[in-house]
């Protein structure tokens, strides 16, 4: 499926190992269930290893299987299915610092809510890249700039920017007295 | 909303449209908002085959939310037999003004009328 | 009253920009129906029997006249030349058609609106006592917090795809007029005993609809200043918990039940302790630069009685009885807030035409600082009225048939859209608020009821809060015809509860007489200047029900 982030297509550079095949060359996002019995031999070839999880799966469950793992990737069922934005957002509270990917049918408008989450990338369905393609994903991404909520996503929020005004607001004021004194 | 089972016969394909939201019924040509116009299935066959073109035609993005309402025929055309989708084809009982039953020839009853 | 920054401004026409967009990609196909809906409803356009209908924002109930003409201006230029206010502080439209939002919400956010999540599965539009800044009974004004919620759920990257709708009201009183008990979640601000330190009471798991629940508290006291972070923890574990396996089980209120309101608020706990609060809280300067939009008018000092006030009211009788029901006590002297009934006898609960908004604007302008509250009765709400001016400003709403003296009476009827609207109705419910209105039209005999509410849902979903009506009317269907099933004793206030049910349903044409009945008995029974529901708590549902099966009984009450 095709793997998207904020500028746009990027390269796969992981294989999943699906029900019932064995287990694929280089990098691997392994099923949960798989993980504690394949990691050790990915890690000696000297791979990578990447997770994927359920949206059900519980943060405090997972957080401790996630030593040297590169890449969590949280199932979407359905783009109408939100539990995988809180699953991100709580494991980048804990401090997971690797990729995190969303997997499933997400559209084109939720890659906002996908990077305000902590996600790095999206890999969706063909068929959605075929009726949305990566134009919509940009434009996007650039018709929304701004929002309300902290500490969700890069960049600052609106809160965060009057925040800043404020105080730039201070500083000058206050250079401003210094100037005047003078 | 579509009812998954099917409506008795005889039945019209009703749907909203796309673009304006208007109620309108599926004719031999096209869509019509006049309830008058609308093709009439009177067997199994005629009725699955409308019911495909409403499915047809959301795909090609027409319109929305086509299923098949069970009629019976009068004067004025059909008619169809449950007062929720009478009401789609007259407009708000409370304000005889808008919707179809102010712009067309049909008359605004078959619904029951709260006089109290 | 609250005026967007720059930001406010850019963030609310990229929303608008967001929203054309996705019109053209559904109208070219690049967005499947499936798709497109979620994406519309966070929008508030919802395809209803006849049309689309399009839920516009009135944040916890507060407009402008120059907003409230906008409005008037959209009615006519896009729709049928009116609107209709809900109990949840929108407004809707009926007639727009696709084509047409986008350029609508330009024109709302030419006046600081919009239509933002006034649908779909995520945080509704916030709502909040109508007589916030008015009301003696205040710790503060909740209408700050209500926007800082606003501004913190608007477009937030986690819960926009929630199990189910969410829905936050907000008081800052003691008597709850926003039914914070009946929403997913209920704020109270409240002074902490002994310190008088400034705080949240936080009440989760109130709803009605199919399933009726009255909110439990899960936090008695919230430092302010962890407003938001606590409200994360709590969406974040319903986000997470909350049932979607099922729709019609998926609000937070049956999270809440099935788990208990222990374990839950354990939970909730847990997330908040987890969750880094600094990092998501607002600044307590942002919270006071909110604040600062709701200082208080210029008021006057003007003396507590007016004497033009009481010639007026010993001269006109029909004044006198508007003041006495229509007229609520302001917190500042000299000053009142009038309540503008939208339940003109035999009218439609809750709509009002371009004219009437236009006239509404104009005396707002003239006579109450330019503001307008809506109020989840359906009303409107002039704030800040100076009491020397009453008399003035009733002989304009009369001129203009605005004047209707109802408020809280038995006509001051609650109703949804219904089938005459709405696509999931059972039966139609705007007639039957039509015709009780008729039939308790005189106004003596209203004032010598009393309060009483009649509240009027089409269908399980209770939009219209049957279940907190003193008097509830569901609709519903059976053998292919609409009929009415009776509850008694539901109350939306800080008392809230849920009503019960009186008997099998009714026809349409027996609703009157069951509920003038229903009355009889309490005209009948009720000690000296007890209103409806403390009779009905006293005595219970008997007596009621006998005269509702009998029909006899109250028959021969009516006689006398
Ligand atoms: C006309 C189209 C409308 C539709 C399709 C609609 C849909 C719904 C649905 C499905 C529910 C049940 C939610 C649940 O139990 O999970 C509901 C509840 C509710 N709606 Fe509406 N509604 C409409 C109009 C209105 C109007 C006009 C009002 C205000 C007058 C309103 C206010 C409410 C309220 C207060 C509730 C119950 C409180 C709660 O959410 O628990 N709705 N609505
Ligand atoms: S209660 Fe039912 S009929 Fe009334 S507006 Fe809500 S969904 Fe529609």
């Amino acid at each position: 499926m095709p793997l998207i982030d904020a500028t746009g297509f990027k390269q796969n550079g992981f294989a999943r190992m699906t029900e019932g095949c064995s287990l694929p060359a280089g990098d691997v996002i392994l099923p949960l269930e798989k993980l504690s019995t394949w990691r050790e031999e990915v890690f000696s070839r000297g791979d990578r290893v990447g997770v994927h999880l359920p949206n059900t799966a519980r943060v405090d469950e997972v957080w401790p299987l996630l030593d040297d793992v590169a890449l969590v990737s949280i199932d979407f069922p359905s783009f109408a299915d939100g539990r995988g934005f809180s699953l991100a957002r709580g494991l980048r509270q804990r401090g997971f610092f690797g990729v995190l990917r969303a997997f499933g049918p997400l559209i084109a408008d939720q890659m906002r809510h996908a990077l305000g989450c902590g996600f790095d990338e999206v890999e969706t369905p063909e068929a959605v890249i075929v009726r949305q393609p990566i134009s919509q994903w940009r434009a996007a991404l650039e018709t929304i700039t701004l929002r309300y909520q902290r500490g969700a996503g890069n960049g600052l929020s609106i809160l965060d920017r009057r925040r800043a005004a404020r105080e730039m607001g201070h500083r000058r004021f206050h250079s401003g007295l210094a100037l005047a004194r003078e | 909303m579509a009812a998954p089972k099917k409506p008795p016969l005889p039945v019209i394909l009703m749907a909203n449209d796309l673009i304006d939201g208007e109620v309108v019924f599926r004719t031999a040509t096209g869509w019509s908002s006049e309830p008058r116009e609308a093709l009439i299935a009177g067997n199994a066959q005629a009725a699955d085959a409308l019911e495909a073109e409403g499915i047809a035609e959301m795909s090609r993005n027409k319109v929305v939310d086509a299923y098949l309402v069970d009629v019976v025929l009068g004067e004025n055309g059909p008619q169809p037999r449950h007062f929720r989708e009478r009401l789609r084809t007259l407009g708000p009982s409370i304000r005889p003004d808008l919707g179809k039953q102010a712009q067309s020839v049909i008359e605004p009853r078959g619904v029951p009328h709260v006089s109290l | 009253m609250y005026r967007y920054d720059e930001f406010d401004s850019r963030f609310v026409r990229e929303r608008v920009r967001e929203f054309r967009a996705q019109v053209e990609r559904r109208l070219d196909g690049s967005l499947t129906e499936d798709e497109f809906k979620p994406l519309r409803l966070q929008n508030g356009l919802y395809l209803q029997l006849h049309a689309y209908m399009l839920r516009i924002a009135i944040p916890y109930g507060t407009l402008s006249s120059r907003q409230l003409r906008q409005l008037a201006l959209i009615a006519d230029r896009y729709d049928r030349g009116y609107g209709h206010f809900t109990t949840r502080q929108n407004l809707q439209f009926n007639w727009p058609k696709l084509k047409d939002v986008p350029d609508i919400l330009d024109l709302l956010a030419d006046v600081e609106m919009h239509a933002i999540q006034t649908s779909g599965n995520c945080i509704r539009n916030v709502t909040a006592d109508h007589f916030a800044g008015v009301a003696a009974d205040e710790v503060e004004d909740p209408r700050p917090t209500a926007e800082l919620i606003r501004q913190w759920s608007s477009l937030h990257p986690e819960f926009s795809f929630l199990p189910r709708k969410f829905k936050i009201a907000v008081t800052g009183a003691e008597h709850d007029r926003a039914a914070i008990k009946a929403h997913d979640i209920g704020l109270r601000i409240l002074r902490r005993p002994g310190t008088g330190e400034i705080g949240y009471e936080v009440i989760v798991g109130g709803g009605l609809g199919r399933t009726p629940m009255i909110g439990k508290v899960v936090r008695e006291f919230l430092p302010r200043a962890d407003l938001l972070s606590f409200l994360e923890a709590i969406m974040r574990v319903y986000n997470l918990e909350g049932r979607r396996d099922n729709k019609f089980k998926a609000r937070v209120k049956i999270l809440v039940h099935e788990i208990g309101a222990e374990e839950f608020r354990r939970r909730v706990e847990q997330e908040f302790a987890a969750l880094d609060g600094p990092s998501v809280n607002a600044d307590p300067e942002e919270v006071k630069r909110i604040a600062a939009y709701f200082a208080p008018p210029p008021y006057e000092e003007l003396p507590e009685r007016s004497v033009k006030l009481s010639i007026a009211k010993a001269a006109h009788r029909d004044f006198a009885r508007f003041v006495e029901t229509n007229v609520f006590a302001h917190r500042v002297p000299g000053y009142a807030a009038v309540t503008i009934s939208l339940k003109p006898i035999g009218g439609v609960p809750g709509d009002a035409t371009s004219e009437q908004m236009r006239i509404i604007a104009e005396l707002a302008e003239r006579y109450s600082f330019g503001e307008i509250r809506v109020t989840y009765m359906q009303n409107l709400v002039l704030p800040h009225v100076r009491n020397d001016e009453l008399f003035a400003l009733w002989e304009a709403l009369d001129a203009a048939e605005l004047a209707t003296a109802n408020a809280s009476l038995v006509t001051d009827i609650i109703s949804c859209p219904g089938l005459d609207y709405c696509s999931l109705a059972t039966a139609r419910s705007i007639p039957i608020a039509q015709s009780l209105s008729r039939r308790f039209a005189d106004g003596a005999r209203q004032r010598e009821i009393g309060p009483l509410g009649i509240k009027i849902s089409g269908c399980i979903n209770a939009c219209g809060h049957h279940h907190i009506g003193n008097i509830g009317i569901l609709g519903l269907e059976k053998n292919g015809a609409e009929y009415y099933q009776l509850t008694l004793g539901g109350d939306a206030t800080e008392n809230a509860a849920l009503g019960e049910r009186l008997g099998p349903g009714l026809a349409a044409e027996e609703v009157p007489d069951a509920v003038e009945k229903i009355v009889n008995v309490y005209l009948q029974e009720r000690s000296v200047g007890e209103e409806f529901i403390a009779t009905y708590r006293r005595l219970g549902i008997a007596p009621f029900r006998q005269a509702f099966e009998k029909g006899v009984e109250g028959d021969q009450h009516a006689a006398h």
